[in-house]
């Protein structure tokens, strides 16, 4: 066995973590502190590009495997990946550090805490992108949870612990069902490892119940409408980074469930619920647009902004069209940017002015002008303008929707005209017309950190919007290899 | 040299738009000024390749999209469409952004302003030299960018940002239109290369489609929805609500954008679609019919506004609704002839009202000017120039291409030709009035501004003024130089190749006599008309309004299309919006979700406090209770 790279990758945050824990927590070491979590997770990132450097895109079978016996004839701990997993473990080890640089101002207390939360936090979320256990891949979805929960709950804002129960409370639910549902594939066919699950195939007779179960998991961690509530509390009670790992990471956890095991475990199920799926997603993109357009509170429009945008990536998925699934799968890469940056841009002016009402803005864009640039740049990304990342996926998601359901598609691109409206005019009123505000006159314009980790964040927005074949190159193979395994299971049933 | 074409704006805008706080205003006014003529220069140089040598080339860059089956690429098409609109959207922009040096020396952000028009320049030639569909839309939405940019350049002004979202949110409701087409497009050929798609047109030509539970034909389809793209972009009936508003952006810009080239995109889709639409006559008829509307429906409102840059405005959307109608009957080329034209008269309009609001210090309302012609005699003869040009003055621009789209509708044939015809030429007589009173209650009359002594009224420095001069000089001469190419039945040799396509060959006939003589005519006798309402008997003019006041209210308010769009779609959006949100996603979902079960577990677990009382007699009681239920039980049992 060659060096076990993805383990490595699991476990560089945490004993990063473990490092910080029993190093003291004297106020001066806060600093230390921060540079040991972004040495570790700009390490991790290296790592990670390394990992995609060498991963072969000509084949859809899993590469860096490792598979060793847990406990003995039940679980394997078993990872490895393919295309579409490398490109989240990307995301994941790319948007920590910029995180971590971002904790400056907005968290007071307990700073070495809160680092450990976010470090404990990405290796959790590679874990989930690289598991190839069910039992592995459950427990690490799982226990993602509990450093947010703790983030929300322990440097959240004023309604921090109804945010958090909440947030807790929904999961849990779907999270029951699908542990069950593990238990139950485990009886049924004897493993729960994933790739021989692939081979083996599940019982027709048994499918809808299975898929119904990973879905009440997979539906509230999306978030899908009607499950959709937790998201904007949590995000609006979250501090900006916790916001930022919950919006680029935590939610496509979800899309990559579908994807993996919706899809490929149960594809005549996944056929029967495609229905279900596009009325969820499409009055998803329609009722949270809506919503999103009479938000006061900056936090809470971007957050009912992403269940929309999330609505596009599962009405993707269940196309089963090539450029449904590369749609949502570059659409979910692109979310994960542009929304840590709309979280971030909403963090820099709430250091400044401690309020998330758009009302207290308006003319940022005389004082603050660099900051102005960027926003606009990421407002345009979400509103889907050709050029940025956010196009691409939805007007891929769109095709591959046309195809299969013109209907549908004909619904969807409504959100694409509110889309614009909600965004443009939450710009409007917090970075154009006149600086009424006394206050807002003394705000300073973008230190070298925020500048540097919103530049981070626009530069992949800007080329894979002009250049998106790296990503499409990566996932082809394994999406195309995903669809004809499932037309093939539809044509023998 | 193609690429420079395309890529030298995009230079200047980035240099202007990044560095141009580092290099200065006066360099970066310089620089996009000078990259955007060199562009102007090739692309003439380019055109003049295409009419002598037939040139033509399809260069890709690079590829953008590749997903499955769909390929897309960054390219570059030229052919003889394409190169006619090169030279319309390189020589006005080079010639805007010269007079933007004069018209904006007083604003401090001027690097900001040349690098938006530069950027607008780049996204109108990818749209133009696309030779996808996708590329096109990249350079759809970004020509819609930059316009929303433009519009709310003055960002304190809250009218100004109101217009820019406006604008930008009515060209996505087209845009959703053309999107659908794109995919609809996708789905049917496979593929959305111009090329591969128009040739596999006769292929599917019966085929039938069930869209929304209806039966229709599947081409029918593809031009309806890209129609209604176009319908956005140019400002047509229903869609056209954002062009008068767009006003609020600096005048460069309007003569740029929103006369001149972006508002024209519309008329190209539809032009380059033209091997698709032949095939679809009842999508054609509509578009006769929607153009026919916006030109009459936009003349009417003319005629009663008083702000100088919205009646020009109004006017573009009637001479656009011309564009369509040409485009409808079948005669693609009048269409383009007439863009052709209407680009370099409507800019030095547009750019003349810009002058003479310079002159009177940002006064826009007609009323409040009047009887200053002696003072600006330069842009007096520039205006009437472009308005003898834009009524359709004999051997003017405007004569021929819109005289020629009347006679092409009447040559059409059928009703839809007749009707378009009589909507045509009572338009042109409206379209003179409006006109004429525009020059002679700006320039004669008595002068009626009570802030600005007339003294104060001043010409426009030379930088503003040589841009008027070359653009009336394509006023003049655009018209007759090119009729023979654009139009010219005659010689039989077909300018625009494959670019367009006619199932049959337009008719060569020529219409009679009297109709030939009709439109000029009534251009002629309009001027007197005119001057006799708005200057010699202003009285009437008044009298005749105050008679029919709701009418004259009727088009004051531009037929209550902004109030009803204001209840129809905004208001109850946001109603709707505020419903979800307040209602369905508080009271009902989290109302029985999660604050249901969780008050409903705390009630639960309140009533079994009660239980817990401590008190033996209860727990007696209840004991003793319990154990007769049972007995009671098992002796029924």
């Amino acid at each position: 066995m060659n060096f076990p790279i993805l383990t490595s990758l699991i476990l560089l945050p945490t004993i990063g973590a473990l490092f910080l824990f029993f190093t003291k927590d004297k106020s001066e070491s806060n600093l230390t502190a921060k540079y040991v979590a972004l040495f570790t997770t700009v390490v991790n990132f290296l790592i990670s590009i390394y990992l995609w450097i060498s991963f072969d895109q000509s084949t859809s079978s899993f590469q860096f495997i490792e598979d060793r016996a847990w406990i003995d004839g039940f679980i394997n701990y078993k990872v490895g990946i393919d295309g579409i997993s490398i490109l989240f473990i990307i995301l994941t080890t790319f948007i920590t550090p910029l995180c971590i640089i971002s904790v400056n101002n907005s968290v007071k207390n307990r700073l070495r805490d809160f680092l450990i939360a976010i470090l404990i936090m990405e290796s959790f979320m590679i874990g989930v992108f690289c598991a190839l256990d069910l039992v592995v891949f459950y427990l690490f979805f799982e226990a993602g949870l509990i450093p947010m929960f703790l983030i929300i709950g322990i440097w959240g804002g004023s309604k921090r612990v109804y945010s958090a129960f909440k947030f807790f409370l929904y999961t849990l639910l779907g999270s029951v069902l699908m542990l069950v549902a593990i238990i139950s594939i485990y009886w049924i066919t004897g493993t729960t490892d994933v790739v021989k699950l692939y081979e083996l195939g599940i019982d027709v007779k048994y499918q809808n119940l299975l898929w119904l179960a990973f879905f009440s998991s997979f539906a509230v961690k999306t978030p899908m409408w009607p499950v959709h509530t937790w998201l904007p509390d949590a995000h609006v009670e979250a501090p900006t980074a916790g916001s930022v790992l919950l919006a680029a990471i935590l939610l496509k956890m979800a899309g990559y469930g579908f994807i993996r095991f919706s899809l490929g475990l149960f594809p005549i199920a996944s056929d029967v619920f495609t229905p279900l799926i596009y009325t969820l997603s499409v009055i998803a993109i329609i009722f949270t647009s809506l919503i999103a357009l009479m938000q006061e509170d900056m936090k809470k429009l971007i957050a009912y902004s992403s269940v929309a945008h999330m609505g596009f990536v599962t009405l993707g998925i269940f196309t089963l069209q090539q450029q449904g699934i590369e749609g949502s799968i570059i659409q979910m890469i692109s979310h994960g940017l542009v929304s840590a940056a709309l979280f971030l841009t909403v963090g820099v002016i709430y250091d400044r002015m401690h309020s998330r009402l758009i009302s207290t803005y308006g003319g940022l864009v005389s004082v603050i002008p660099k900051y102005s640039i960027l926003f606009m740049l990421f407002a345009l990304a979400s509103l889907g303008l050709p050029g940025t990342s956010g196009f691409v996926g939805e007007f891929l998601i769109l095709m591959g929707a046309f195809k299969d359901n013109f209907l549908v598609a004909v619904m969807a691109s409504i959100g694409v005209i509110l889309g614009a409206a909600y965004i443009l005019w939450l710009y409007k009123r917090v970075v154009f017309g006149k600086l009424i505000n006394e206050d807002l006159k003394k705000i300073l314009d973008l230190n070298k950190s925020e500048y540097f980790i919103l530049s981070c964040l626009a530069a992949p927005i800007l080329f894979f919007g002009f250049y998106p074949d790296p990503l499409i190159n990566t996932i082809e193979v394994s999406v195309t290899d995903l669809i004809n395994m499932n037309t093939t299971n539809l044509a023998s049933k | 040299m193609e690429l420079l074409i395309l890529f030298l704006p995009l230079i200047a805008s980035i240099i202007s738009g990044f560095f141009g706080r580092y290099i200065g205003d006066r360099n970066s006014e310089i620089l996009t000024s000078v990259l955007v003529s060199i562009s102007a220069i090739l692309s003439i140089f380019v055109l003049y390749q295409v009419i002598v040598n037939q040139f033509e080339e399809n260069i890709v860059i690079a590829t953008w999209i590749n997903s499955g089956s769909l390929n897309v690429n960054w390219s570059m098409l030229i052919d003889p469409l394409s190169a006619v609109m090169l030279v319309v959207v390189t020589s006005v922009s080079a010639l805007v952004h010269i007079y933007s040096i004069g018209y904006m020396s007083h604003d401090p952000h001027k690097p900001r302003f040349m690098a938006y028009l530069s950027l607008f320049t780049f996204a109108m030639l990818m749209l133009v030299t696309s030779d996808n569909f996708v590329q096109l839309f990249f350079g759809w939405e970004g020509v819609g960018l930059c316009s929303y940019f433009l519009i709310g350049f003055w960002f304190k002004k809250e009218s100004a940002n109101a217009a820019a979202i406006k604008a930008f949110i009515v060209n996505r409701v087209g845009d959703f239109g053309f999107a659908l087409g794109i995919f609809l497009i996708f789905y049917l050929f496979g593929t959305v290369n111009y090329s591969e798609v128009f040739q596999e047109i006769v292929a599917i030509q019966d085929k039938n489609l069930l869209f929304l539970g209806l039966e229709i034909k599947a081409i029918d389809l593809i031009c309806f929805l890209l129609f209604i793209g176009a319908m956005g972009k140019s400002a047509q009936i229903l869609l056209h609500t954002w062009l008068p508003d767009a006003m609020e952006g600096p005048t460069p810009v309007s003569a740029l954008i929103h006369a001149a080239t972006m508002v024209t995109a519309g008329v190209f889709l539809v032009v380059r679609c033209s091997p698709i639409y032949e095939y679809s006559p009842l999508i054609l008829n509509l578009v006769t019919i929607i153009g026919m509307s916006t030109a009459f429906f936009a003349a009417s409102v003319a005629l009663v506004q008083t702000d100088i840059k919205k009646i020009i405005a109004y006017s573009t959307c009637s001479q656009l609704g011309y564009m369509f109608f040409a485009a409808g009957v079948g005669a693609y080329n009048v269409a383009m002839f007439h863009l052709f034209t209407h680009a370099f008269f409507k800019a030095l309009l547009f750019l003349g009202s810009g002058s003479v609001i310079h002159a009177f210090k940002d006064e826009q309302n007609i009323n409040k000017m009047g009887g200053v012609w002696k003072n600006l005699p330069y842009t007096y003869t520039f205006m009437i120039i472009g308005t003898l040009a834009l009524t359709g003055f004999p051997l003017l621009s405007g004569f021929y291409s819109k005289d020629a789209i009347i006679e092409f509708a009447y040559l059409k044939g059928n009703t839809t030709g007749y009707y378009a015809a009589g909507i045509g030429i009572f338009t042109a007589f409206l379209t003179a009035i409006y006109s004429w009173r525009l020059i002679f209650k700006t320039f004669h009359g008595e002068y009626n501004n009570k802030e600005i002594k007339i003294e104060e009224t001043h010409e426009s420095p030379l930088v503003m003024l040589l841009p008027l001069f070359l653009l009336s000089i394509g006023a003049i001469f655009s018209g007759f130089l090119f009729k023979e190419l654009f139009i010219g039945y005659t010689s039989g040799y077909n300018f625009w190749g494959n670019s367009i396509k006619f199932l049959e060959p337009l008719s060569s006939e020529h219409p009679p006599l009297w109709f030939l003589l009709l439109t000029p005519c009534l251009v002629l006798i309009s001027i007197p008309i005119a001057y006799y309402l708005f200057v010699k008997n202003k009285e009437l003019p008044n009298s005749i309004s105050s008679i029919n006041k709701p009418l004259y209210n009727f088009l004051v308010n531009k037929w209550y299309f902004d109030e009803l769009y204001e209840i129809i779609f905004i208001k109850s959006s946001k109603k709707l919006g505020l419903f979800l949100w307040k209602f369905c996603d508080g009271t009902i979902i989290d109302g029985f979700g999660p604050d249901g079960i969780s008050s409903f577990i705390k009630r639960c677990s309140l009533k079994a406090n009660k239980f817990q009382s401590g008190f033996i007699y209860q727990y007696a009681f209840i004991m003793l209770l319990g154990f007769s239920a049972l007995l009671t039980y098992l002796i029924i049992k």
